[in-house]
C-alpha cells in the first residue's frame, strides 16, 4: 500500500466540493502564491505518513454524514505532487462507491511523461475537479506565484476535452486580480470551456498571515483589505460572462 | 360530545383518556414545504411589538418588571390580564400569569425566604404578614428539606459536590397532558379522577394510599380551579373544544394552571403540536378558519410562551442564565407504525421565528430522525441557520423507549405525556469527585474533609490503576450520597408542594423516573486519559494537598472520534449509572442519568480545582456532554462522533451536545448551509446520538453583542446553550465570555 504525506485531516470539509466533505490536505506544494493560507503546507519533506487504507478507513467513519451528494476531497499543499498516491486512494474509493474530488492549482501538469499517463488513469477515478486559476496574465501568475500559468491552463483545456466536470476558484485580491480586464479575460478563457460546472469567487482574507510569521516568512499582503461584498458580486458576474 | 368531535375518527381515546390513540387516528402527515405559511397579522405585529416594548423596559429596570408583593399565586387569585389593557381584543389566546404581562407572582411554596430575596433583589418588599405565614403557620418544601437533611448533605451542598439541587424552589419537569383540557373538556377529567379516587385504597388503608388518596383530592379541587381560572377570562372549559381556537385556548389554560401555581426550574409545554394540527385541519376543511387566521392563533398562543417568568435569586441567575423557563415545545418525530407525525402545524410553530423573530421561548424541539420529510428537515435547517433557536433529538433512540407520544421535559428529557413524571435531580461534579479521591476526601477549595477520609494518593506521579481504585470508590460514597439528598427532596416536594394542578392531567397510575445527573463529564475523561498515556506530576501545597497537575506528553481526548479516550468515556458513564441502580430511588421511581449541565458548567467549574486535563482551577466546564474546549482537533464531525458514542440507554434522561459552527464553516450560500446542516444531522442522529443544539454565527458577532448589547439588532439575538435557548444579552458576562471561549467549528 502506498503511502502519501498528509498534513492534515478535516472530518467537515463544507466548502470543498458538493455536500459534506471529508477533506485529505497533502503536504507539499512548489506554488508560493502571496496571499495562500496554508503556507504550513509547502514543504515537501514534512507531513505524517499514511496509507490509502488508512484513510479510506478514516474517512469512512464519516459517511453517515455525505447524504448523496458528499465524500472526499483531497486538497493541499498541492495534490498532483503524490500521483501515485492519490490515484491508488481514488481507485480505492470508488471501489467503495465514494465520490471523489481533487482540489488543485494544477501546477505540476504537463502532457508529457510519465506524468500525463498517470494523470489521465486519476482522472478515471475522480469525480471533480476544482481547479484554481491564480492569476490570467502569465507575468502576473509569476509574479503571483513564482510559478508559470501556461501548464496550469492547459490542464483547464485538457480536462475540458475530456469532458471532466470542473468547478473553478478564483481568489479576488484587491490590485492583484481585482482588475476588471484581468476578470474579463479569465471570463473569455473560462467561456472555451465546456466542462464548467461552477464558477466561484472568493474573497482574499488575510486569517493565513500568522503562519507566514510562525515560518519565518515575510508576509508581503499586510494592509491588503478583503475585497467588498459589492466587488465580489461583480467579479462574480464577469467570470459568468453575465455582467 | 357529539358536536365537539365531530369529524374525529374514533378509538379507544372516546372511551378512554388517551390523547395519543386520537393523535395517532386523526392527524394528517404533511410532506409539502414551507410555502403554504402566512405572514403576521396586524395584530401579531401590534401584540409583539408592545411584548418587545415590555422585554426593553424590564431589561433597563435590571431584569425585572414587576414583582407582586402582596397575593400568593393561585389559579384564581388575579383577575383578567392582558397584553396591553387597550389591546386585549387584538389578543385570540388569552391568559396571564398574573394581573399584569411580565409581572412576577408570589410563589412561597417552595422556599419563603427564596420568594423573599427574590422581591428584594429587585427593590420589592413581600407583605410582612405573608412572611410570618409561611414562616411561623405554614412550612414551606424549603425548610421540611433543611429539617431532614443529614449534615453530611448539607456539607456536600455547601461544598458544591452536588449543586442545583431543587430544594428552594419547584422541582418543575412535570409535563401536564395540557392536552386533556382540549379533548375531554374539565368535567370528563373531574369524573375519571372521581372514580380513581374511588379505586383509591379501599379496605386496605397503608400509607401509599393514603397520600394518593389526598393528592387526587387535590386534583378534583385544581381541575375545579382551573375551570375558576377559564371563567375569569370569560371561557367555560368544562366541556371540550369545539374548534381550534377554542383547543388552543383550552390547551393554553391547563398550561396556565401549571405555571401559576410551580415554580419549577423547567415548565414544558409538550408534544402539542401535531396534536393541534387536526383541530386546525378540521376548521380548514369546514372552510371555517384561514391558514391566515390559523397562523395568527399559532403566533400568539407563541406569545404567551414568550411571557412566562418566575422570581428568582441571584445564585439561581447563575446556575440557569437568562431567566429560562424551559417551555419546551416538541415537534416532528415518527409513529411507532412508522408514519412520520410531521404535520404543517410543525412548520407554523417554526414559522413564529420568522414572523416573530428569534426567541428563546417557547424551547422549540424537533424530535428528529432521518426518516422524516425532506421538505421539513429543510425548512428546519434553514430557520437553525437563520435563527440558532431550534434544538435536535433523536426520535430513532427515544422512540423504542418511550414510544410515539412523549414529551420534553426539561431541556432534553423525554417523558410519555400524561404517564410519566421525573422527579429532577440536578448533578454531581465528578471533577470534583476525582480530585477528592486524589485527596483522600478533602476538598482542595474549601480545605475541609467533605468526603470520607479514604487513602490519598502519595506517590508524585500518578498511577492510572490506583487513581481509578480510589475514584471509583469515591464514586461509591458520592452516589449514594446524592442519591438519598434526592430521595429526600423529593419526599418533602410531594408534601409541601404537590403538583396539583399537572397531576390533575396525568394518569392516576403514573411511571415515575428519577433523574441523577454528571457535571464535569468531559475533563474527568480527557484527566484520566492523561493520567493513562501521559505523564501527571502531582503539585502540593504546604499541606500536602494535590491542588495542581504538571503532564506532559501527548495524551487522547474526548472529541476527536478517538477509541481511547472516547472508551474511557463510556465507562465512565457506565459506571455511574450502574452505581446509581444499586439504591432504593423514591417512590419506586426507575432511576436515569444525563450528562447536561444548562449553564451551571460555569457554577460548578468555580467550585472545582485543577484537574490533570489542563483545565485551570476555577475555570468553566465544558457543558453537558461537549467535548473539553480545545480537544476538539479533526474537525466537527469527529466530535460528534465521540458523543454519538455514548449510549442513550445508560443515559435516558439525555447527553446534551452544544454545538457552534460560523456561518463561512456551514457553506459559501444559504442553499449551501441548509442542506449541510440537515446532513450533519442525518448522519449523527442515524449513529445513534441523543442531542444537538445547534447555533450558527460567528465569534465576532458574540463579541460585538456582547459589547454593544443596545443595539437593536442584538434585542433578540438567539443563542443555544447547553439544552436551551437564551437571549444572549441576557447572560451574565462571565457566561458571555465562557460562550465566546469555546472554539466555535470555523475552518478557513
Amino acid at each position: 500500500m502506498l503511502k502519501g504525506k498528509i498534513h492534515s485531516t478535516e472530518t467537515f470539509g463544507s466548502v470543498d466540493g458538493p455536500g459534506i466533505r471529508f477533506v485529505i490536505f497533502m503536504q507539499g506544494c512548489a506554488m508560493r502564491c502571496r496571499y495562500c493560507h496554508n503556507a504550513d503546507t509547502w514543504a515537501l519533506a514534512s507531513g505524517e505518513e499514511k496509507t490509502t487504507g488508512e484513510l479510506i478507513k478514516t474517512a469512512n467513519r464519516y459517511r453517515a454524514y455525505w447524504g448523496a451528494d458528499g465524500g472526499i476531497t483531497v486538497s493541499g499543499g498541492e495534490p498532483l505532487l503524490q500521483l501515485d498516491f492519490l490515484t491508488e486512494l481514488f481507485k480505492k474509493a470508488k471501489a467503495e462507491g465514494i465520490n471523489t474530488c481533487i482540489d488543485t492549482a494544477g501546477q505540476p501538469f504537463e502532457r508529457k511523461e510519465p506524468f500525463f499517463t498517470k494523470f489521465k488513469e486519476l482522472m478515471e477515478y475522480t469525480d471533480l475537479v476544482i481547479a484554481d486559476i491564480k492569476h490570467i496574465d502569465p507575468d502576473e501568475h509569476i509574479k503571483l506565484t513564482k510559478c508559470k500559468n501556461d501548464n496550469i491552463l492547459d490542464m483547464l483545456k485538457f480536462l475540458s476535452e475530456i469532458n471532466k466536470p470542473v468547478w473553478i476558484r478564483h481568489v479576488l485580491v484587491e490590485g492583484i486580480t481585482d482588475k476588471d480586464e484581468y476578470l474579463i479575460k479569465t471570463a473569455e478563457f473560462i467561456k472555451r470551456l465546456n466542462n464548467v460546472k461552477k464558477i466561484e469567487v472568493l474573497p482574499y482574507h488575510s486569517l493565513g498571515a500568522y503562519k507566514w510569521k510562525e515560518l519565518g516568512f515575510t508576509y508581503t499582503l499586510d494592509g491588503i483589505n478583503p475585497p467588498s461584498e459589492e466587488r465580489i458580486k461583480k467579479a462574480q458576474k464577469i467570470l459568468e460572462g453575465k455582467a | 360530545m357529539k358536536n365537539a368531535w365531530r369529524n374525529f375518527k374514533g378509538g379507544v381515546w372516546t372511551e378512554d383518556i388517551n390523547v395519543r390513540d386520537f393523535i395517532q387516528n386523526n392527524y394528517t402527515p404533511y410532506n409539502g414545504n414551507e410555502d403554504f405559511l402566512e405572514g403576521p397579522t396586524e395584530a401579531t405585529d401590534k401584540l409583539w411589538g408592545r411584548l418587545q416594548e415590555l422585554q426593553r423596559q424590564e431589561r433597563a429596570k435590571g431584569g425585572v418588571l414587576e414583582c407582586e408583593t402582596e397575593i400568593v399565586s393561585t389559579l384564581t387569585s388575579y383577575g383578567p390580564g392582558y397584553i396591553d389593557e387597550s389591546m386585549k381584543d387584538l389578543e385570540q389566546i388569552v391568559g396571564l400569569q398574573t394581573d399584569k404581562p411580565l409581572k412576577r407572582a408570589f410563589m412561597p411554596y417552595g422556599g419563603i425566604n427564596m420568594a423573599v430575596k427574590a422581591a428584594k433583589t429587585y427593590g420589592y418588599t413581600v407583605n410582612e404578614d405573608l412572611q410570618r405565614v409561611f414562616t411561623d403557620y405554614h412550612k414551606t418544601h424549603n425548610q421540611a428539606v433543611f429539617d431532614a437533611y443529614t449534615p453530611e448533605m448539607k456539607k456536600a451542598r455547601h461544598s458544591h459536590i452536588i449543586t442545583g439541587l431543587p430544594d428552594t424552589y419547584g422541582r418543575g419537569r412535570i409535563v401536564g397532558d395540557y392536552r386533556r383540557v382540549a379533548l375531554y373538556g374539565i368535567d370528563l377529567l373531574i369524573k375519571h379522577k372521581e372514580t380513581d379516587l374511588q379505586n383509591c385504597g379501599g379496605r386496605n388503608m397503608i400509607d401509599k394510599f393514603i397520600r394518593l388518596r389526598e393528592e387526587i383530592a387535590e386534583q378534583i379541587r385544581a381541575l375545579k380551579n382551573m375551570k375558576e381560572m377559564a371563567q375569569i377570562y370569560g371561557f367555560d372549559i368544562s366541556l371540550p373544544a369545539q374548534n381550534a381556537k377554542e383547543a388552543i385556548q383550552w390547551l393554553y389554560f391547563g398550561y396556565l394552571a401549571a405555571i401559576k401555581t410551580q415554580n419549577g426550574a423547567a415548565m414544558s409545554v409538550g408534544r402539542i403540536s401535531t396534536f393541534l394540527d387536526i383541530y386546525i385541519q378540521r376548521d380548514l376543511d369546514e372552510g371555517t378558519l384561514t391558514e391566515r387566521q390559523a397562523q395568527e392563533l399559532i403566533d400568539h398562543l407563541v406569545l404567551k410562551f414568550r411571557m412566562v417568568k418566575f422570581a428568582r435569586i441571584p445564585s439561581y441567575n447563575e446556575l440557569f442564565s437568562g431567566d429560562p423557563v424551559w417551555a419546551t415545545l416538541e415537534m416532528a418525530g415518527v409513529g411507532t407504525d412508522g408514519r412520520h407525525m410531521v404535520t404543517k402545524n410543525d412548520f407554523r410553530f417554526l414559522h413564529t421565528l420568522e414572523n416573530m423573530g428569534p426567541s428563546p421561548e417557547p424551547n422549540l424541539t424537533v424530535l428528529y430522525c432521518s426518516k422524516l420529510p425532506e421538505n421539513f428537515k429543510k425548512y428546519a435547517a434553514k430557520i437553525s441557520v437563520n435563527t440558532s433557536s431550534i434544538q435536535y433529538e433523536n426520535d430513532g433512540v427515544m422512540r423504542p423507549i418511550w414510544g410515539d407520544d412523549y414529551s420534553i421535559c426539561c431541556c432534553v428529557s423525554a417523558t410519555q405525556t400524561g404517564k410519566e413524571i421525573q422527579f429532577f435531580g440536578a448533578r454531581a461534579n465528578l471533577a470534583k469527585c476525582l480530585l477528592y479521591a486524589l485527596n483522600g476526601g478533602v476538598d482542595s477549595k474549601i480545605k475541609d474533609q467533605v468526603g470520607p477520609e479514604y487513602a490519598p494518593v502519595t506517590s508524585e506521579y500518578l498511577d492510572y490503576d490506583e487513581v481509578i481504585e480510589k475514584f471509583d470508590a469515591m464514586m461509591d460514597w458520592l452516589v449514594e450520597l446524592y442519591v438519598n439528598t434526592l430521595n429526600l427532596i423529593h419526599y418533602m416536594h410531594d408534601k409541601y408542594y404537590y403538583e396539583a394542578a399537572e397531576m390533575a392531567l396525568i394518569d392516576t397510575d403514573v411511571r415515575r423516573t428519577f433523574a441523577t445527573g454528571i457535571a464535569g463529564f468531559s475533563h474527568v475523561v480527557d484527566s484520566l486519559c492523561a493520567i493513562k498515556y501521559a505523564k501527571v506530576k502531582t503539585i502540593r501545597d504546604e499541606n500536602g494537598l494535590i491542588i495542581d497537575f504538571d503532564t506532559k506528553g501527548d495524551f487522547p481526548r474526548y472529541g476527536n472520534d478517538d477509541e481511547r479516550a472516547d472508551d474511557i468515556a463510556v465507562w465512565l458513564l457506565k459506571t455511574f449509572m450502574n452505581k446509581v441502580r444499586k439504591h432504593h430511588t423514591y417512590r419506586e421511581s426507575e432511576p436515569t442519568t444525563s450528562i447536561l449541565t444548562i449553564t451551571s458548567n460555569v457554577v460548578y467549574g468555580k467550585a472545582t480545582g485543577a484537574l490533570p486535563d489542563g483545565r485551570k482551577a476555577f475555570a468553566p466546564f465544558a457543558p453537558g456532554a461537549n467535548p473539553a474546549y480545545g480537544a476538539e482537533k479533526n474537525g466537527l464531525l469527529a466530535s460528534l462522533n465521540s458523543v454519538a458514542k455514548l449510549p442513550y440507554e445508560y443515559a435516558l434522561d439525555g447527553i446534551s451536545n452544544t454545538q457552534t459552527i460560523s456561518p463561512d464553516a456551514l457553506g459559501h450560500s444559504d442553499e449551501e448551509r441548509k442542506n449541510n446542516l440537515w446532513h450533519i444531522l442525518d448522519g449523527y442522529f442515524d449513529k445513534g446520538a441523543h442531542h444537538l443544539n445547534v447555533n450558527v454565527f460567528g465569534v465576532d458577532k458574540l463579541k460585538d453583542a456582547m459589547e454593544h448589547p443596545e443595539k437593536p439588532e442584538y434585542a433578540n439575538f438567539t443563542i443555544r446553550v447547553s439544552g436551551y435557548a437564551v437571549k444572549f444579552i441576557d447572560l451574565t458576562r462571565e457566561q458571555q465570555l465562557d460562550v465566546i471561549a469555546r472554539n466555535a467549528h470555523e475552518r478557513m
